[in-house]
């Protein structure tokens, strides 16, 4: 079910008062405060580092806050390359975050495996998560990934407010 | 009067006699082989009486298809005359064993662990001999010349799992030296081609 209402008013109709539903105004508080749970296994990381950083400022959509535990993070970047021995490991710190919880899949080697396809290598770490947006790159960019929280808080603003729970494609 | 490595691979000659061939160079190298792979912790604890006495790396080739099917390179330094040496001892496939030069090097440690890993060689007095790089219960040895790039698929519950990756025709290798890119674009390498 989604929904499409969206926070507005008139300042001269209405004020200093906002009237929206209940869900529109959950999912604005949610959206905009977005803290990532750094995944960070190889060179996208440092990306993710840059984007954090003073010049493609994360912290103006509300996700500065790299909390580092799961249990206080909202959405998890996977970036790096996921290797089979961490594979067990990512999805136990994603089991272990509160919902409503989201994934981006950031560069090329957490959406697909990337240019390793060998023995050792996930190819694509939703084969043990449900990725909420990938992100193409070899790392991307920061402006691709602040591109993609983008995303990710559009598809946010559109959930109903009982959200339904994920489930891994197999 | 400045060591050579000339001069490293003649001293060890002139100690161990015909188990040390004689020294091939290339581009400035020194090789040596050394005959007999039991007698290597002799070897490596006279080299570093010698002053070899950083191993900077131990690794191993498999000759897939001849006999001996493994090859173990030793790379030797020496801190203060500065001379790398390189010692390269053969194994056969039936043996896959050879003794440990952790005894003499401390590092061998974890370079022989990871031999042991990808390539199925057991170290015989290895104080800690198991797997480094993949998970303990894996199954395979990855390095392998007959260990496909992709993978197998295999379990060990609760650890890891893995999958074989889809290669779609094969490692894509260039052929380097083509006189123009369309020569050298990367195209499917058959495996055991």
């Amino acid at each position: 079910m989604r929904t499409a209402t969206e926070i507005g008013y008139n300042t001269k109709v209405e004020g200093d008062v906002i009237v929206t539903r209940v869900d529109a105004a959950l999912n604005w508080c949610r959206k905009n405060s977005l803290w990532p749970m750094p995944m960070g296994l190889a060179c996208c990381a440092i990306e993710l580092m840059a984007a954090g950083a003073s010049r493609y400022d994360i912290s103006r959509f509300g996700a500065e806050v790299m909390r580092f535990s799961p249990r206080q993070a909202d959405v998890m970047i996977v970036s790096g390359t996921v290797t089979y021995k961490m594979a067990t490991a990512v999805k136990r710190i994603y089991d272990q975050m509160a919902e409503p919880k989201y994934v981006i899949a950031m560069g090329a080697c957490a959406s697909t495996g990337g240019m390793y396809r060998s023995y050792a290598v996930l190819q694509g770490v939703d084969h043990v998560l449900p990725v909420d947006v990938y992100v193409a790159g070899c790392p991307p960019r920061p402006e691709a990934l602040l591109d993609a929280l983008i995303k990710l808080q559009n598809k946010l603003a559109r959930e109903p407010v009982l959200s339904t729970l994920k489930k891994v494609a197999a | 009067m400045a060591m050579t490595p000339q001069k490293l691979a003649e001293l060890l000659q002139s100690r161990f006699g015909d188990l040390v061939s004689a020294p091939t160079e290339f581009r400035g190298e020194v090789t040596v082989r050394i005959a007999d792979a039991e007698r290597m912790p002799e070897v490596g604890a006279y080299a570093k009486k010698l002053g070899c006495d950083f191993l900077l790396d131990i690794t191993s080739v498999d000759n897939y298809g001849e006999d001996p099917r493994w090859t173990i390179v030793y790379e030797l330094y020496g801190l203060d005359h500065r001379c790398h040496l390189r010692l390269k001892v053969d194994v056969s496939e039936e043996k896959s064993e050879l003794p440990t030069v952790s005894t003499v090097w401390r590092t061998a440690n974890w370079h022989e662990r990871e031999i042991y890993d990808l390539m199925g060689l057991r170290f015989r007095g290895h104080p800690d001999l198991r797997r480094i790089i993949m998970w303990d219960g894996y199954p395979h040895h990855p390095l392998r010349k007959d260990f496909p790039l992709g993978g197998k698929p295999t379990d060990v519950p609760e650890v890891a799992f893995t999958k074989a990756a889809p290669l779609e025709g094969g490692p894509f290798v260039t052929a380097p030296g083509g006189k123009d890119s369309v020569e050298r674009e990367p195209r499917a390498k058959e495996f055991g081609g």
